[in-house]
């Protein structure tokens, strides 16, 4: 019998590496896994690089920061990909003193890039960025008029998901804007792990709306956590 | 400085959305960036129908809604409570994209600190060596919408122009912008450069050029 999940927080982390590329959805903190994200910073593992659509969100004064700014703060992070690193945020402090690699990426750009490793497609041809600072370094071409740069398919070795239902096959649907990265992400890393608000029994999701078939997910821990919490 | 006793009076953030939103027409799909394009929505009436599109996954979205009807799953590219209209949908991150540098999106409304006469736009950085780098979603929108739109103030806080013959900020996208609006004027990005469509009551061409870098033409 297949089933997906696991028990506990330290199964569901188990065997993440050091040097490891972690995936981690969310924006505004809607689809963000962060009670995995706790868990990995419990787990120890280290020298992580982080594809993450916001690496730095902005202090906000009298909150502790994020899980992501703390994970960043206790030295485990060697590199982020990414869209955004704001000046005035843990991030940003770690890259201003050069602590922190920082490769930031048009966002449409992230999410393709993630997409395509999911689908077998090791690089593809975009106008995004040609003629920007992005570009440099990139071969570029012209298609259909317009210059267009090269990018490489980006791959996670682990992904960390937030569902709102899944079953022990690791079926997976999301809720409203909490899809996000997630199902891209779930596609493209070689372990991946969810979070899931609710556990099913095997056949109640209708076939119509899983977002995410359990082809891409290896471990699901059921953590019904709560609505997300906005950062302001 | 108190323009008006210059005897015009510069638009207000609500003022620049409520003029754009003037031009947005029915049946469009459109994208509003962060910051005074947000605001365009507010200015669209109901009966209108436009479908706008956030880059975090949906289409279709609808004003803030009431307190009790707040859906902590529902929130837009600046992570604010939003709604959802009816006939509305919701994607991942990479069909929202593709929306976008795919061509469906007929109108793109960004902010912006310069747009050259060539229709260049700077919109997220400073300098090339900024530690905070802010690129978001916009690349993506400048160069996949139909026709992009700026909305910005004319000059900085410190009078500096932000129409000019060429950007000196790292750019977005090149020539992309179609239309500027600003607290002073609407001008079309041409072949020939900016050419001033609407300008606000009591301001004249010269002194519109005495605040533009770049070279203005009369429609």
């Amino acid at each position: 019998m297949i089933d997906k999940f696991v028990r506990s927080m330290a199964e569901a982390m188990a065997g993440i590496p050091d040097g490891a590329t972690v995936m981690m959805p969310g924006f505004g903190e809607v689809g963000a896994p962060n009670a995995l994200l706790e868990g990995l910073l419990e787990q120890g593992a280290t020298n992580l690089t982080l594809v993450i659509n916001s690496a730095g969100r902005l202090r906000v004064p009298g909150k502790p920061p994020n899980v992501v700014a703390r994970l960043i703060d206790q030295g485990r992070v060697r590199k982020v990909i990414t869209s955004f690193v704001r000046a005035n945020s843990v991030a940003g402090d770690w890259v201003r003193d050069g602590r922190l690699q920082a490769e930031v990426i048009p966002q449409g750009t992230l999410a393709e890039r993630i997409r395509a490793a999911g689908a077998g497609i090791p690089a593809f041809f975009t106008p995004t960025g040609a003629g920007t600072l992005i570009a440099e370094g990139k071969e570029v071409r012209e298609y259909q008029g317009r210059p267009c740069i090269l990018e490489e398919a980006l791959p996670g070795d682990v992904a960390l998901i937030e569902a709102w239902m899944a079953d022990r096959w690791g079926n997976l649907t999301y809720r409203e804007t909490g899809q996000n990265f997630n199902p891209i992400m779930a596609m493209a890393a070689k372990l991946t792990i969810v979070q899931t608000h609710n556990a099913v029994d095997l056949g109640m999701l209708p076939a119509n709306a899983i977002h995410t078939p359990g082809i891409y997910v290896n471990r699901v821990l059921h953590l019904p956590v709560g609505d997300p919490v906005l950062p302001r | 400085m108190n323009e008006t006793r210059q005897g015009f009076e510069p638009l207000t953030r609500t003022g620049m959305a409520a003029r754009a939103a003037q031009d947005v027409p029915e049946g469009w799909y459109v994208n509003l960036g962060i910051g005074i394009p947000t605001l365009i929505a507010d200015y669209i009436p109901p009966e209108r129908e436009v479908v706008v599109h956030s880059e975090n996954g949906i289409l279709g979205m609808g004003p803030a809604p009431a307190p009790h009807q707040q859906n902590p799953w529902l929130v837009n590219a600046s992570t604010q409570r939003v709604s959802l209209r009816p006939g509305g949908a919701f994607v991942h991150h990479a069909d929202s994209f593709a929306m976008v540098r795919g061509g469906h999106i007929d109108l793109c409304v960004l902010g912006g600190f310069q747009v050259a006469e060539n229709g260049d736009l700077a919109n997220w950085a400073h300098s090339p060596t900024e530690t905070g780098r802010q690129i978001g979603g916009a690349m993506d929108l400048a160069v996949g919408a139909k026709r992009v739109w700026v909305v910005m103030e004319h000059t900085t806080k410190e009078g500096a122009a932000r129409l000019l013959r060429r950007c000196s900020y790292p750019l977005t996208a090149a020539a992309c912008v179609s239309r500027v609006y600003t607290n002073l004027a609407v001008l079309d990005v041409t072949p020939k450069g900016f050419v001033v469509i609407d300008m606000v009551h009591g301001l004249d061409f010269a002194d519109l050029q005495a605040r533009t870098d770049a070279e203005l033409h009369r429609a």
